[in-house]
């Protein structure tokens, strides 16, 4: 047990990557079997994801599944050290169950199949490399691995909009998106570099987040330091995470993606960001974090209020999820902002809750647009009808979006709701304002396209297949019993987020 | 004197290859020109393992100082001879088809070779001089050497006109300086500024022009006026060994300059090198977007690459110069497989054009993903070499004081990244253009004057692949595990700094 535990979370990058640079030298004209190696592979790696995070000690708490490998030597020092702690042990498990449902549902890919799983597999190994290293400079460069293959993924498989009078292609959304991330990722450098010069002058030149925590602790970096370099960590990784008024690449780029990757995308990349403010901006720079807190809540306010009004508006169904998106990430920054332990709580089961339920939304809009070919909800109607399987997928996601007990998406939201409402009582309620108008336009989504009466021309509709039910089923399992037994996972996470507002004396 | 010649059989085997090259060509018939490509090639790799028999270890002043046989040269030399036998190898094809003469081509090659590597290990301004004047003057006649293109003699004429001008400058400035202090030796200088009690007028003017001559045969803005129509014209295997070659040759110059001779006046010029290198980099990023001829692309994006390095010589420090020495290497590397991608591209279609790249990835799988590896690389994305030796580069720097040239450094990448992403996009995304569709290269070779076969691509050479995999194989190494080439790496750095 002990050699596992040594080298799961190197499984976990190894796996994909390993699996990615094997299918580049499959035969190009046997989609079948890339898929199935895909599969196969991808049902590894959640089988290998559900045991870490089961083998998760959250009584110990700290980094776990410790190992470290030297890259570099003097100067620069720099390891491959992996480890988790009760932060990333959800979002872990959080990749491995959406990457395997995204595999299934891209099932339906039948151009360049092989390219297609190729840069697949190197998005999620980067997605991995991130939630389970522990050196500033490996964080870094999984983080960008994992934004690299998103220009070809949807550039070439993506899908443009017509708006009538405008049109969004897919490689403006497929531009949009990296050039957004990359220009966050240019902040996280200057922020990293910056940190590592001012460890190099306290002594300790190194990119180890424990030793840089440690020195962080001993005062290495003065207050002026972490004021001035906290709003990079925000904005940088923030940009990933859709904040307002950096978010406008989501929408476009979730929409623009074929189904497995918005999947991925919007359920696991953007949690990346999240993570980043976390682990390196929160855990490195604490006295900068409080002092932008207020900022960062007022934003994730405007988020969660802009997303939810922006999605009320939008008649493509993806563009709908995709401002939803938004609005939900909201929630995780002011849950971050609070600093309370209910509140950073809840934002990291929010993380795991949105990431979950989106991929369920994205999942339920690919299977439709694979029929219908429309995403229009003025044009769709009465879908139940002929999708029953399908309807219900959507609903359920639907339902944990606007927060119905027993589900979720309410589990998180009362735990950031009560958070905020301890220290700031108008922002809450703006918050909760967001939320119901996510139940009006959900509620009104559902009535127009599921049920009502239904078209004759959408009469020739066929219901999920196997692997999309397989997939879809797994993700709403995932949804239900976190709502309902979010004890476990609860445990985790609170162990993680008691560690990290250790930081935080004051409050 | 003669018991350590040893030490430059290297250099020695390296102009007797070239003479012998020159005079093959006489011999030979026509149609075993080809050979002389492999001969080349194979005498490269005897004096690459000669070089690394003999030299490891040794640090000798031969002949009075003039050149230093240390790790800091054996690491170029190493180099050099590496990249000259990758570039006769994958312009072999192209040679064969657009030029005339291919043995003097070769012979000249190695004769760039040559200077390169005396570059390197010159540590006196004088020999610098003159195999600065023999790399120019290889490039003077590589550059012109498509006879009948108007466009390439065109090139050339522009290059020797700025190369003697920019050559006049920079004896200019040698001169000065040695009115001002009369020595010529790396050592001494280093000893005479570091002894005078204030820089005099003459002094400081010499040490400018000496960076503003070299500033031109790097295309340091705004000293590049003559790099985008000179690439543009000059047959593209030139163009790739003029951006590659010349260029690192020319910072192996500079490296050894800067930190063996000019180190103790660095006040005076480490703020006009930095400044030189915000523009470089971030002129050389800006304008390359609006391009639309590939050899004009990667002149403004070397463009670019310059300013990063210089912004490693303007941090200077032991950790800088390693840095340095990593992203030399690195970006050779990742430039060469762009354009031997690129030169591939070529010999199949006869364009230079972006828009022609169009559908590449559907028909040549390969050579899109070289050359879109090749590119973000460049970009400085991960998981490729270009990534790690920017991050070390850029670390290096900002630890000197340098973060915000490092900052504008990152914002340069995005904005390359941009461009390249448009080149991606072009092969990946868009469709192949109509002539492809058609099966009609026509149109293209015929304005290159050269005749051409009747498919849509005239077939892929083997040899090329073979050339490709190798060095994207070099692009991995670096960019996820280059620690066994850091040994060699402190090595060289060491032997130019010793105090680290």
């Amino acid at each position: 047990m002990d050699d596992f535990k040594s080298i799961a979370l190197f499984l976990t990058i190894l796996l994909p990557f390993g699996a990615g640079t094997t299918l580049a030298f499959f035969p190009r004209k046997q989609p079948t079997a890339i898929k199935v190696f895909a599969a196969v592979v991808g049902f590894l790696t959640m089988i290998v994801t559900i045991i870490i995070f089961s083998l998760y000690d959250y009584n110990v708490g700290g980094y776990q599944f410790i190992n470290s490998y030297r890259w570099l030597e003097d100067p620069l020092n720099i390891d491959l050290s992996l480890g988790i702690d009760g932060i990333s042990a959800p979002m872990v498990l959080l990749t491995g169950i959406i990457m395997f449902a995204g595999i299934l549902v891209a099932w339906n890919i039948e151009h360049r199949t092989k390219d297609f799983f190729v840069l697949f597999m190197f998005l999620v190994s980067g997605v991995f490399g991130v939630f389970v290293v522990r050196d500033l400079f490996f964080l870094f460069f999984f983080y960008e691995l994992a934004v690299l293959p998103m220009f070809p993924l949807i550039g070439v498989w993506g899908s443009s909009s017509d708006f009538g009078s405008f049109a969004r292609t897919k490689e403006y959304g497929a531009m949009k998106l990296t050039l957004y991330l990359v220009a966050g990722s240019v902040l996280v450098w200057v922020a990293i570099i910056a940190v590592y010069v001012a460890a190099k002058d306290f002594g300790v030149p190194t990119f180890s987040l424990e030793t840089l925590n440690a020195i962080s602790q001993n005062g290495a970096f003065s207050q002026n330091f972490q004021r001035l370099f906290f709003p990079f960590f925000m904005v940088g990784f923030g940009v990933l995470a859709g904040l307002w008024p950096f978010h406008t690449w989501s929408p476009d780029g979730h929409v623009a993606a074929p189904t497995a990757v918005s999947m991925i995308h919007a359920g696991v990349l953007m949690k990346l960001g999240a993570y980043g403010i976390i682990r390196v901006g929160m855990t490195l720079l604490p006295s900068g974090a409080e002092d932008w807190m207020p900022i960062l809540i007022v934003l994730g306010t405007i988020n969660v209020l802009y997303g939810a009004i922006v999605a009320m508006a939008q008649r493509d169904l993806k563009y709908v999820v995709g401002y939803s998106s938004v609005s939900h990430m909201g929630l995780v920054f002011m849950g971050l902002a609070t600093l309370h332990p209910l509140g950073v709580s809840g934002a990291v089961l929010q993380m795991f809750s949105h990431g979950i339920m989106t991929a369920l939304f994205f999942a339920a809009v690919g299977i439709i647009y694979d029929r219908t070919h429309v995403r229009d909800i003025t044009i769709l109607g009465g879908l139940a009808k002929r999708m029953g399987l399908t309807a219900t997928f959507f609903t359920i996601a639907g339902l944990t979006s606007l927060g119905l007990p027993g589900l979720s998406g309410f589990v998180a939201e009362v735990l950031v709701f009560m958070g905020v409402f301890q220290e700031h009582m108008p922002l809450a309620i703006l918050a909760v304002i967001g939320a119901a108008i996510t139940a009006v336009y959900i509620l009104r989504l559902l009535s127009r396209v599921f049920f009502g009466p239904i078209e004759p021309k959408w009469d020739h509709l066929t219901d999920a297949r196997p692997v999309e039910i397989g997939a879809t089923s797994m993700l709403v399992l995932g949804v239900v019993v976190v709502g309902v037994w979010p004890l476990p996972l609860m445990n985790v996470i609170n162990s993680g987020v008691a560690e990290l507002l250790m930081r935080f004396p004051v409050l | 004197m003669t018991e350590n010649l040893h030490l430059l059989l290297p250099e020695i085997l390296l102009a007797s290859l070239a003479i012998v090259v020159l005079c093959m060509d006489l011999v030979l018939p026509k149609r075993c020109k080809s050979f002389l490509a492999w001969i080349s090639v194979i005498g490269l790799c005897g004096i690459l393992a000669l070089s690394l028999a003999l030299l490891r270890g040794e640090e000798q002043l031969l002949y009075g100082g003039l050149v230093r046989a240390d790790a800091y040269s054996l690491y170029f030399k190493v180099l050099f001879l590496v990249l000259g036998g990758v570039f006769i190898l994958s312009s072999a094809d192209y040679v064969k088809k657009q030029l005339e003469s291919p043995g003097e081509f070769y012979a000249i090659v190695l004769l760039a070779i040559l200077a390169m590597i005396i570059l390197a290990s010159a540590v006196e301004l004088l020999t610098a001089y003159i195999a600065l004047e023999l790399m120019s003057f290889s490039f003077y006649t590589m550059v012109a050497y498509a006879r009948n293109n108007p466009k390439s003699n065109e090139a050339g004429v522009k290059y020797i006109l700025i190369g003697a001008f920019s050559s006049a400058i920079l004896l200019y400035g040698i001169s000065l300086l040695y009115t001002a202090i009369g020595v010529t030796r790396f050592g001494e200088i280093e000893a005479e500024l570091a002894a005078a009690a204030r820089v005099t007028p003459i002094l400081w003017i010499g040490l400018g022009l000496i960076l503003v001559g070299l500033a031109f045969k790097i295309a340091a803005v705004p000293f590049h006026m003559w790099a985008p129509d000179t690439y543009e014209g000059a047959p593209l295997p030139v163009t790739a060994l003029l951006s590659v070659g010349s260029k690192v040759a020319a910072f192996a110059l500079i490296l050894r300059l800067v930190s063996q001779a000019f180190a103790p006046s660095i006040d005076q010029w480490q703020i006009l090198v930095a400044v030189l290198a915000a523009i470089t980099m971030t002129v050389g990023n800006v304008v390359a977007i609006p391009q639309k001829n590939y050899k004009r692309l990667l002149a403004y994006s070397s463009m670019g690459q310059v300013g990063y390095m210089l912004l490693g010589i303007a941090a200077l420090s032991s950790i800088s110069a390693e840095a340095l020495l990593l992203y030399l290497v690195g970006y050779s590397i990742t430039a060469m497989v762009v354009f031997v991608g690129l030169i591939a591209f070529f010999n199949m279609t006869g364009s230079e054009e972006i828009h022609d790249l169009g559908g590449l990835a559907d028909s040549h799988p390969f050579i899109a993903a070289s050359i879109a590896i090749g590119l973000l690389s460049l970009a400085g994305l991960p998981f490729f070499a270009g990534f790690t030796i920017k991050f070390y580069l850029f670390t290096a720097a900002a630890t000197q004081g340098f973060l915000w040239l490092a900052g504008l450094g990152m914002v340069n990448s995005l904005i390359s990244l941009y461009y390249y992403l448009m080149v991606v996009r072009q092969m990946y995304i868009e469709p192949a253009p109509k002539w492809a569709q058609e099966g009609d290269t026509t149109h293209h070779l015929v304005q290159e004057g050269q005749a051409s076969e009747n498919s849509s691509y005239t077939s892929q050479s083997t040899l090329i692949t073979v050339i490709l995999t190798l060095l994207l194989l070099g692009v991995f190494f670096i960019g996820v595990y280059p620690f066994p080439l850091m040994g060699a790496i402190k090595a060289a750095s060491n032997a130019i700094m010793p105090m680290s």
